[in-house]
Parts: C-alpha cells; structure tokens; sequence
C-alpha cells in the first residue's frame, strides 16, 4: 500500500508541472502588470494545438514543434499586450479582467474554427516511449521527462530573476511599480517582455501536454481555474509560491481521488476560498499595503 | 416641464409601455416567442440582480450562478417533492440569499481582483458539490421532470400552471415586479450608499456609510433576486442541469450588463435583449456565435465601457442641432 501511495504521489507531481507553467505565467504577470489574464488557459491550449500543427507540418518530429510552438504562443501573446491590453492599464481592472476574458471566448472559437471541434492526440515521442520500474509500477518514461520539464523551468525562470538585469527590473516591478518607473524602467517594454514570456510558459505547458493529454478545445477552461486556485495558494505574483501551489494541488488531486472521490474537486476550491478569506495574499506572497 | 421632468415622464412612459409589451408577448406572438421572451425576462432579472454588485458598487462578481442554481435546485428539489409552485418558488429564492448570506459574510472583506477571485472560488465550490454529489443534484445528468402543476392559492386564486401561457404570465408578473423593486432600490438610500462606495469606499466610510455592511446587504439581496430567476427557469425548463452553477453561467449576466451599460439601470434589460436576440440570431448561421461575442466584448471594453446606453447618450449629448452647452453643466441663455 505504502509505495501504492508513494506511486501515485509521483503521478500527481507530474501532473502538477502543467499546472506549474500555466501558473507561472499567469502569476508573474499578475506581478508586473497587475492583470489577471483570464486567457491563459487558452494560451495554454492554443500552444498545444499550435504545437501539434507543427508537428504535422515537421514530418513528425516532436522537438521542432516542442522549440516552435511556444514561441509562435509568446507571438500571440505580443499581440494582446500590444495592441488590445496597452489600452486599458489606466481603466478600471474589472475592464481587464473582461478583455482577457473576451480573448477566452475569440481563442477557443478560433481553435474550433481551424481544427474541429474533436480530441485529437498525436504519439508520444519515441525516445520517450517506454517505461521505467518505480515503487514497483511501471511509469511512462515520458513523466520523467515532464517532471526534469518542470523543474528545469522552474530553475531557468529563478536564475533569470536572481541574475540578470531584465530579471532585476522585473522584480522591482513586481515590487513597487511607481519606484521602478519613477528610476526610470521602461515600464511599457518591460510589460509586453512579461507578458510574452508568461504566454511562453503556457503555450510550453501546452506542448509538453500533447503527447499524454488529449487536445481538445476546452482543456483551456479547466486549467485556467486549477491555476488560479493555485496562483491564489501561493500569493499573487509569487513564483515560488505559483510552484509550491502546483505541487500542493497536484499532490491533492491525485491522494483526493483515492481518499474522497466524491469532494476531490470541490476541496481544490475549498482550499483556494479559505486562503482567499485568511490571507488573501498567499501563503507565500508579500502583503499589500 | 423642466428638462427632468420630461425625461422622468419619457422613462415612465416607456416602462409602462414596455410591461405592456411584455404581457401582450404570449397574445400577439406563437409558442415559440413566448418561450424565448421568459428566457429574455429570467436573463433580465439575472443580470439586474448582478448589477447590483457591478455596476452600482463597482465589484465584479464571477460566481453568480452559483445562487442562481441554488434557486433552480431547491425548487426543483421542492417540486418533486410535491409542493406547489409558489411556495417552492419563494422557498428557492431564500434559500439563494441564505446561500449569499454565508458566502457574503466572506467576500465582503474584498474588493477588486480579490472578490472577483473569492466570489469564482465559491462559485465553483458550488459547482463542484452539484456535480459530484449524484444522490442529491442527479450528478452530471441533473434533474430532470419536474413537475409544473398549481400555484398553490386556495380556493378561486389557485391557477393551473401547466399550460405555458400560464406559467409565462405567472413568470413575467413576478420578473417585472422584481425589476420594480430593484429600480426603487437603486433610487433608495441603500443604493445611494452603494454608489458612494463604488467612486470612492474610502471616503464613504468616513462620511459615515458602513461600508461591508452596505456591501453585505447588496450582495444577498443580488444572491435572492438571483435565485429568484434560477426559481423559474427550473419549472420553465422542467430539467436542471449542473451548468447552471459553472463560471460559463457566471458569464452571461456579466455579458449583458456590459452590452447594456452597466451605469444605467435599464442597461442590463437593455443587453440581455440584445444578448440572447444576437444569439439566437446568429446560431442561425454559425456554431461559432462565441467568438462573434467575444469580438463585441473586446470592442465594448475597448471603446464603449458604457455599453449601448452609454454610447447611445454621449451621442445624443452631441446633437448637432443644440448649439449651446448642455442645461446640465450651465443654463442656457434663453432660458434665463
């Protein structure tokens, strides 16, 4: 029972790494420009459908769509802060919210439009194809590599942060908007940077997805709101939060269907509720003034 | 008559001949008319009681179908269980503020992203306890036959609600007078209160308004009406599905006071009737009728964050024929 339990904590590991690039992106957005895009699960899904577009066009090699697809993702994502979002930074943020939620409606329809309405799911890549023996299971050997993804990411995005100039200005932004551009930040590059580097990250969550993950168009909606329960988990604008959130509610979901099938999914929301009213800036995040 | 008085003259005018219309629906029109206009009346009610939170306090709340579902489960649970209609009709509606009530006394404390997000994750909560709790809700499949039969007055006053041109007339006196009621509560103090918040809840506080209390207050009354709607559409309807507590649900009233006008009381009527009117229009056409409301939406928010009211006034303050400066701002001179 013990490596059972064991087991299926890695599952939901893997699963969390999704998750965390979706979460990533959408939270340091939040942190810079102060906007909840609703559309990043949609950038998520518009990364594996254009990834998959790719592929086929590639002749079928993964790691040409895996480079490509989320860049013409980031793309998409200049697109939004340039030409739609820039508009309304000065207007009130429910106006925001709704904008990223128009692009939700535009993106989904748009994918129908271009690909049809069904599942499609290319072929795992074949180096990636077998399994190895953990805990006494077999895991697909193509986990192992989401989970070296993740943790890649996730220690590229810090050393970024930590040790670059472009790193520095995001987080001074991030930490007091006024300071940074009254010290003279281009706030307005600085935004569409983020902006396109957090639609990356989805539009990378989107690819890795398509071998194991069925891509149909409404797998934008579901994670859209798993990554809000955990940017809120962790604290609005916090990276590291964004990734102990999506463990935290990788590892829920996948010990949640073995101990409470029925309110697994309702705990998410439960938990996401509770931290909203007890510390509305996270569990990792710093505390408005 | 100063300018208003006849503009208050022109809105009563026009609300009245408006319940007329909406009364005359099912005499003049086909069953499938009637139908659609109930729709249009329950959407309208939705989104009135969502502006309420919107557009006169200024809070975005992204979970209010979770009280509209509350309505429509409760009396639909009510109306299998035998009960007649009214009573399970009023029964929803305060189970819907009982429901805002709880989550209410929460979310208040927020304002802004925070309560978009707080009032999203209860909403959803709500969701996903409809959803899974099968033995309940009917799980994914909901409820379905529910029954429609009598009011449940006594004696001549009890009305067989079977036939639809019944429960239309039945519907529609209870969404107008709803509608009554929520217009005079805009114009009453607590509204007066409500919009001082939203322009600035800071000094509101300070000038002696309790601001969460306000908020409070709003926000079940929002949670009643809300569920008054879910109430009945469930006997409309005859199932009740889950989708009616999902964030896409959440959606529609959002949409139609935006179309509408949030600032304007008859914005949200106004843009429900445009919603589901272009819906139906152009499901016609095309599946794809999301993204041609996805492309108004980003217009709206681009260019007419006042909807079609608020676009339709700014063009009427620009009448070409009216040389001197609107009465408003200054008197005009031949006036004087």
């Amino acid at each position: 029972m013990g490596r059972v339990l064991l087991f299926q904590g890695l599952v939901g590991l893997t699963e969390a790494m999704y998750l965390w690039l979706v979460a990533a992106g959408l939270s340091l957005i939040f942190g810079v420009l102060r906007v909840l895009n609703f559309a990043h699960g949609a950038l998520y899904m518009i990364g594996a459908y254009l990834t998959y577009a790719v592929f086929r066009a590639f002749g079928g090699n993964f790691w040409i769509a895996l480079l490509v697809g989320p860049v013409l993702v980031a793309l998409i994502g200049w697109v939004m802060e340039v030409v739609f979002l820039r508009r309304i930074y000065r207007v009130d943020v429910a106006f925001q919210l709704l904008l990223t939620f128009a692009f939700v409606l535009i993106l989904d329809d748009i994918v129908k439009l271009v690909f049809g309405p069904v599942y499609q799911s290319p072929p795992t890549p074949r180096a990636l194809s077998g399994a190895v023996m953990v805990f006494g299971s077999p895991l697909p050997t193509y986990h192992l590599f989401i989970l070296a993804a993740g943790c890649a990411v996730a220690l590229g995005l810090w050393l970024f942060l930590e040790k670059t100039r472009w790193g520095l200005l995001v987080r001074a932004t991030s930490a007091d908007r006024e300071m940074a551009r009254a010290l003279g930040v281009r706030s307005s590059r600085l935004f569409t940077f983020v902006f396109m580097l957090g639609a990356w990250l989805a539009g990378l969550g989107g690819a890795l997805s398509i071998p194991v993950r069925a891509i149909s168009p409404g797998m934008g909606e579901t994670i859209i709101i798993e990554a809000f329960v955990v940017v809120v988990l962790g604290g609005l604008g916090s990276l590291r939060g964004a990734f102990l959130g999506s463990l935290a509610i990788g590892l829920l979901h996948a010990y949640g269907i073995v101990f409470l099938p029925i309110f697994e999914l309702a705990l998410a929301y439960l938990v996401m509720a509770a931290v909203l009213i007890v510390r509305p800036w996270g569990l990792f995040g710093v505390r408005e003034a | 008559m100063t300018a208003p008085e006849r503009s208050r003259a022109w809105r009563t005018g026009a609300a009245i001949l408006l319940c007329a219309a909406v009364l005359l629906v099912p005499v003049l029109f086909g069953k499938f008319a009637q139908y659609f206009a109930l729709n249009v009346l329950l959407l309208v009610l939705l989104a009135l009681s969502f502006n309420l939170l919107f557009g006169m306090t200024g809070l975005l709340s992204f979970g209010h179908a979770a009280f509209h579902a509350a309505g429509a489960y409760a009396t639909a649970l009510l109306l299998r269980g035998g009960a007649p209609l009214l009573p399970a009709v009023v029964a929803g509606a305060l189970c819907a503020a009982a429901l805002a009530a709880i989550v209410g006394a929460f979310c208040v404390r927020h304002t802004r992203v925070y309560f978009s997000m707080l009032t999203l994750a209860f909403g959803m909560f709500v969701y996903a306890i409809v959803w899974k709790w099968t033995d309940v809700t009917g799980g994914d499949d909901g409820l379905v036959g529910i029954p429609r039969r009598s009011l449940g007055l006594p004696g001549p006053f009890d009305v067989n609600l079977a036939p639809p041109r019944n429960y239309y007339w039945f519907s529609a006196v209870i969404v107008l007078v709803s509608a009554g009621v929520l217009h005079r509560l805009s114009r009453s103090p607590l509204g007066l209160a409500l919009r001082a918040i939203r322009e600035n809840a800071e000094r509101a506080e300070f000038s002696g308004i309790r601001v969460r209390r306000t908020i409070f207050l709003a926000f079940v009354v929002a949670g009643a009406f809300a569920g008054l709607a879910g109430a009945l559409l469930a006997p409309l309807e005859q199932t009740v599905a889950p989708t009616a507590a999902h964030w896409t649900k959440s959606a529609e009233p959002v949409m139609a006071a935006l179309i509408g006008g949030p600032f304007s009381f008859a914005g949200p009527i106004v843009g429900a009737v445009v919603y589901l009117g272009i819906k139906e229009l152009i499901v016609r056409y095309t599946e794809y009728w999301l993204l041609v409301f996805g492309l108004v939406l980003l217009g709206v928010v681009l260019a007419f964050r006042g909807g079609l009211l608020g676009a339709a006034e700014s063009l009427l303050a620009r009448r070409p024929w009216r040389l001197a400066p609107r009465p408003r701002t200054a008197p005009r001179k031949d006036a004087a």
